[in-house]
């Protein structure tokens, strides 16, 4: 019997993470699910669901060392989850405007009020270091549709002098 | 009348080419009678392609009239269809009866017009524009052997939606 792992690796950037990570895994037997690594602040942040026949443990010891020679801290958890378990997003949110403190907790606040169910959330800041924006886009799905959304969020737009974009994710089915 | 089964990637045969229909005769409606009912049989399915039920010809058929406030031109058989101008570009959220489990951005022309015969050989000009065109540009790449997996955007890009729709400020654009 395969199981689901979620393993977690943070750690300083540098070329060759995702190679030397996926690399380790594969000659140990495992297999590799749905991922999101990205870049944030000069670190790399690895989220990668890894199916593995052993106990976490075993796990671990496949990884820590490719892990440990690239000064990544590691974690494992065992999961539930599985493939094939997508939610179709159907509103897209586009955020940006002068960074402050609060904005994001102000913003998923209403949109959590407005009922969206969070899918997929990615930001960044950009502009200067004197002047620097913030910008945010999300991806998620809300029984009532964009309209609804819309409706919660526009009071917030105008209150907070920030730049908020709700459109309906019509996905084609073709 | 028979629901087709329709083909799934991997399968090779949907990175073909399809050849243009040469003959609009009574085999060829039947066959595009087949089409519409698989595309029936998939709710929320609004196109089709005959590569997608393993035939490669080019055939498309397509009906976005079901969607609310979606402007269109109702039911549609586009045979040898052929797109004569595009403009504009916008990227929206497509999926696909032959990669299940998947969505993904893709870019498409705002605007198109499309030369296309019916199924007794008759020449069309329709002109289309948002979802309608982006389903009928989703089925034509099939004809091509492309999916919507070719054409993927990263949904960093896909920043925000123009305010102004006027094509006036709006590149044109290729769609091949």
């Amino acid at each position: 019997m395969k199981n689901w792992f979620m393993l977690t690796l943070v750690g300083k950037d540098r070329p060759g993470i995702v190679a030397k990570v996926s690399a380790a895994l594969y000659r140990g037997g495992a297999n590799l699910g749905e991922a999101s690594m990205t870049r944030l602040g000069g670190n790399f942040a690895v989220m990668l669901m890894t199916q593995y026949e052993g106990p976490p443990e075993a796990l671990e010891k496949i990884v820590a060392p490719v892990a440990g020679g690239l000064a990544l801290r590691l974690h494992i958890d065992p999961i539930e989850g599985e493939l094939h378990r997508h939610v179709e997003p159907n509103v897209r949110v586009s955020v940006y405007g002068a960074d402050r403190a609060g904005i994001v907790a102000e913003v998923t606040g209403a949109l959590a009020e407005a009922g969206l169910n969070i899918l997929d959330l990615e930001s960044d800041v950009g502009g200067s270091s004197q002047r620097p924006i913030y910008i945010m886009h999300i991806e998620g799905h809300a029984e009532g549709g964009a309209d609804k959304v819309k409706r919660i969020m526009e009071a917030l737009t105008k209150e907070k002098n920030i730049e908020v974009q709700i459109a309906p994710i019509d996905t084609l089915l073709g | 009348m028979a629901v087709l089964d329709i083909l799934t990637y991997p399968d090779p045969r949907l990175k073909q080419t399809s050849s243009p229909v040469s003959s609009f005769d009574a085999p060829l409606r039947d066959f595009i009678a087949d089409l519409e009912e698989t595309l029936l049989a998939h709710p929320g399915c609004v196109g089709l392609a005959a590569p997608q039920a393993g035939r490669f010809e080019r055939i498309v058929v397509l009906d976005v009239s079901g969607k609310p406030q979606v402007p269109n031109n109702g039911r549609l058989t586009l045979i040898n269809p052929e797109i004569v101008r595009a403009d504009g570009s916008a990227v929206g959220r497509e999926g696909c009866l032959s990669v299940p489990d998947y969505t993904g951005n893709v870019a498409r022309a705002e605007k198109i017009a499309l030369k296309a015969f019916d199924s007794y050989g008759r020449e069309c000009l329709y002109r289309m524009e948002g979802f309608e065109a982006r389903a009928a540009l989703h089925e034509i790449d099939h004809l091509d052997g492309l999916l919507f997996l070719d054409r993927l955007v990263s949904r960093r890009n896909a920043l925000f939606r123009r305010k102004n729709y006027g094509l006036s400020g709006a590149a044109k654009t290729n769609p091949s």
